[in-house]
């Protein structure tokens, strides 16, 4: 076999089904063959191309964040280390900075996660565990689906449906809530009444409900997976020992797929902190960092870029593929430790054949 | 180790107890007192619920009467089976509520977002005009009788057609290379492939709009577009069609090899061949992965309002742009256009979906009826090739005197 299958496996434990050695005369130990393959020139040939085809993705992946980085160095080198600490977006005229948006990037995706997390691992526990048989493909087939629905149906939905009817809950919220300082809303009172609304809209919250949505089904079926390959021995002998199906769960399961659900959880947020249309319909940007995640107002990164690349000068699109940049190396960071802890988990050592 | 032979068995059956005959044990999970306890508990919670909002507190609002009946309702389930099971099973039956209703949450969310589309879009949908004219003529105040979506259909056909066909063939092969050739630089290409699929779309519009825009300097065309939604595609393509071949079952590969075929004989006549439904499933979600992204789209396609066939000059529109611009005009026209663009939009996903999983679906190396019966006939040719072969050779034979060795059946 020429492939590189021996790098991905245990070496399989080999039980002797002859008899024992004494039976035998004593022989040398036989030195380990070496096997090598001759490829032919068709294979070469093949392998030439497949390896072009390979580097080829790999230049352009590469080219595209040296060249963020290489297009943001004007204006990184002029800003200098102000670039992470000023709250203002004004490249043209003045300081400059990503600190604002990189909060509300962030604070958006956390609230997504947040959200999308429980209902994504609840979905993945029924699918895999109490759906009835016959129904579990259509399922897998309507999480693949919500996958495929495009950003901007649910980037209309938010907008248009979504963003005044939460209203209430996000003044429900800060009515009881209001204490905690994330769920303050500045100049609306407790008892307060009026059009109040327009203190609501526009909010990080809503932008992550909405961006949530697009998350549930890439932690799904990340962990639906996972939770599908618990090895059918453990779980029975959990039934066998008089588990109930949570205990099953609990004791099996979950410790089974622990490492895809934080992986599957990380590659959500690489997802949230990346999205653009649903967030730019819902927020109205504002450059000042906006903690309080109801209040109206909030900026993302990408937001950011789809808004101001048309009348940019030169060096206010430096500024934004700066800005790029930033978001490049954050969600290559997230995506990197989900890769990492997905492969360390033991359900990535399946077998193949 | 038991003897075989002549020997008496020695296994003794006990004589079965007497009285009445067993009767089979009923395995279902559903019992009566658990489905009364859930009506109960539903109607119990209704009911609170109900008094409170109209009655009692100052509460209003569906949504939150919903939440206030849930969480009631999970309260007063557990005190109802609490009464006769022990701990652990009202554990269970909680986290097995809770469990359905996430589930149930999610799954009405995408069935409510994709009719909330339609119902929106509905108004512009019945227009025949809708499909067959562009918004040349259509300003916002226009009426719904004119104007229509047929440029940016053509144009989101053209970019991700030409998106397509640069990134099918390019990540088919990355996803060959990454699973045949081994070594440094192929894990290499592996985890950048993984960290790239979940590059922000809006990332690859703005490289492209940096290189074929700006320094290009003719403004927005289709090309531009389609080669920002390759950029995002390809990784994805990649990684969905390596995950199928890696599901290649390797015993297949392997009798290929040991007949004597090379590697590039074996991906071509058997890897490929068996993963064939798997690596169309793979290139049909990522088609339509590329038709719903707008960011890329956004940064370097353009806007126009007229049919643009010419992918190399001038802006070409595209559906989800025109949907994500329509929705922000004041206008019920507009937004009635743009949920209109949307659903169009979302048809053409749902009809590539429903096509995926019509030609995927099966695993590798499992066979529609269709193929069944063609690998049946094929094969059935096969063998009547070696029986003409065996009597022209034993035909060969005779005129030659020859015998050949008898070979043992």
């Amino acid at each position: 076999m020429v492939g590189d299958e021996s790098e991905q496996h245990e070496p399989i434990p080999f039980f002797s089904t002859q008899p024992p050695q004494n039976q035998h005369e004593a022989q040398p130990p036989q030195a380990p063959q070496k096997l090598t393959s001759k490829l032919s020139a068709s294979d070469y040939l093949f392998r030439a191309i497949a390896r072009s085809g390979g580097l080829l993705v790999l230049v352009l992946m590469v080219a595209v964040g040296s060249f963020l980085a290489f297009r943001g160095a004007q204006a990184l080198h002029k800003a200098g280390f102000s670039f992470l600490t000023t709250q203002d977006w004004n490249p043209d005229g003045g300081g400059f900075g990503i600190l604002a948006v990189l909060v509300g990037t962030v604070l958006i995706a956390l609230v997504a996660i947040v959200v999308a997390v429980p209902l994504a691992l609840g979905t993945a526990l029924y699918i895999s565990e109490y759906a009835p048989r016959r129904f579990q493909r259509l399922l897998i087939s309507m999480v693949d689906l919500m996958a495929a629905v495009p950003s901007v149906v649910f980037g209309l939905w938010g907008f248009i449906f979504l963003e005044w009817r939460m209203t209430s809950l996000a003044r429900w919220i800060n009515d009881w809530f209001g204490w905690i300082p994330i769920f303050k809303v500045n100049g609306v009172g407790r008892n307060q009444t009026g059009p109040l609304a327009t203190f609501y809209t526009s909010s990080s919250f809503i932008a992550g409900v909405v961006v949530a949505l697009m998350v549930v089904p890439i932690t799904c079926s990340i962990t639906r997976e996972a939770f599908s390959q618990a090895p059918s021995g453990e779980r029975e002998g959990a039934y066998a020992l008089g588990a109930t199906r949570w205990g099953m769960i609990s004791a099996v399961v979950l410790p089974f797929a622990k490492g895809a659900m934080i992986g599957g959880t990380m590659l959500g947020l690489g997802r949230a902190l990346g999205e653009t249309i649903a967030v730019s319909l819902i927020i109205s940007p504002v450059f000042a960092i906006q903690p309080h995640i109801l209040q109206n107002g909030t900026s993302s990164i990408s937001s950011l870029i789809a808004l101001h690349y048309a009348e940019a000068t030169p060096f206010g699109l430096s500024a934004l593929f700066a800005a790029g940049l930033a978001l490049f190396a954050l969600t290559l960071l997230v995506n990197f430790v989900a890769a990492v802890i997905v492969s360390r988990s033991r359900s990535g050592a399946v077998s193949e054949a | 180790m038991t003897t075989v032979g002549n020997a008496v068995p020695s296994t003794t059956v006990p004589p079965r107890p007497g009285g009445r005959p067993q009767q089979p044990r009923r395995l279902s999970a559903v019992r009566t007192p658990d489905v009364l306890a859930l009506l109960g508990a539903l109607a119990a919670a209704a009911c609170t619920t109900g008094l409170l909002w109209t009655q009692i507190a100052p509460f209003s609002g569906f949504v939150g009467y919903v939440v206030a009946t849930w969480c009631l309702f999970v309260l007063i389930y557990a005190v109802l089976v609490s009464f006769d099971q022990d701990r652990p099973t009202v554990r269970d039956r909680v986290v097995s509520v809770v469990v359905h209703s996430l589930g149930a949450l999610v799954l009405l969310a995408l069935v409510y977002v994709i009719i909330y589309t339609f119902f929106r879009g509905y108004t512009a949908l019945i227009h025949l005009n809708f499909y067959t004219q562009d918004l040349a003529s259509a300003g916002s105040l226009a009426p719904l009788t004119q104007g229509g979506v047929i440029h940016a259909v053509a144009g989101t056909l053209i970019e991700v057609g030409l998106a397509m066909g640069i990134a099918v063939p390019l990540g088919l092969l990355t996803a060959v290379y990454m699973h045949e050739v081994p070594g440094t630089l192929s894990r290499l290409v592996r985890t950048v492939v993984d960290a790239m699929t979940a590059l922000p779309d809006v990332l690859a519009g703005l490289f492209v709009y940096a290189t074929l825009i700006l320094w290009l300097r003719r403004g927005f065309f289709g090309f531009a577009a389609a080669s920002a939604l390759a950029v995002t595609v390809v990784p994805i393509v990649a990684r969905a069609a390596y995950v199928v071949l890696r599901l290649t079952p390797g015993g297949l590969t392997e009798a290929s090899y040991a007949l004597g075929s090379g590697q590039w004989r074996t991906v071509w006549h058997v890897t490929l061949p068996t993963a064939r439904s798997g690596l169309a499933t793979a290139v049909i979600l990522g088609a339509a992965r590329a038709i719903g992204e707008t960011a890329p789209v956004l940064l370097t396609a353009g806007v126009n309002t007229h049919v643009n066939l010419n992918p190399l000059s001038g802006p070409m529109m595209s559906l989800p742009l025109l949907a994500f611009l329509l929705v922000s005009f004041p206008e019920p026209a507009e937004i009635a256009r743009g949920f209109g663009a949307a659903c169009v939009l979302l048809v053409l996903v749902l009809l590539l979906f429903a096509i995926a999983r019509a030609v995927g679906g099966r695993g590798p190396g499992q066979l529609s009826p269709g193929q069944q019966r063609r690998r049946a006939l094929a094969s059935r040719r096969d063998l009547a090739r070696y029986q003409r072969v065996d009597a022209m050779r034993a035909a060969e034979a005779a005129e030659y005197e020859y015998e050949f060795p008898e070979e043992e059946a």
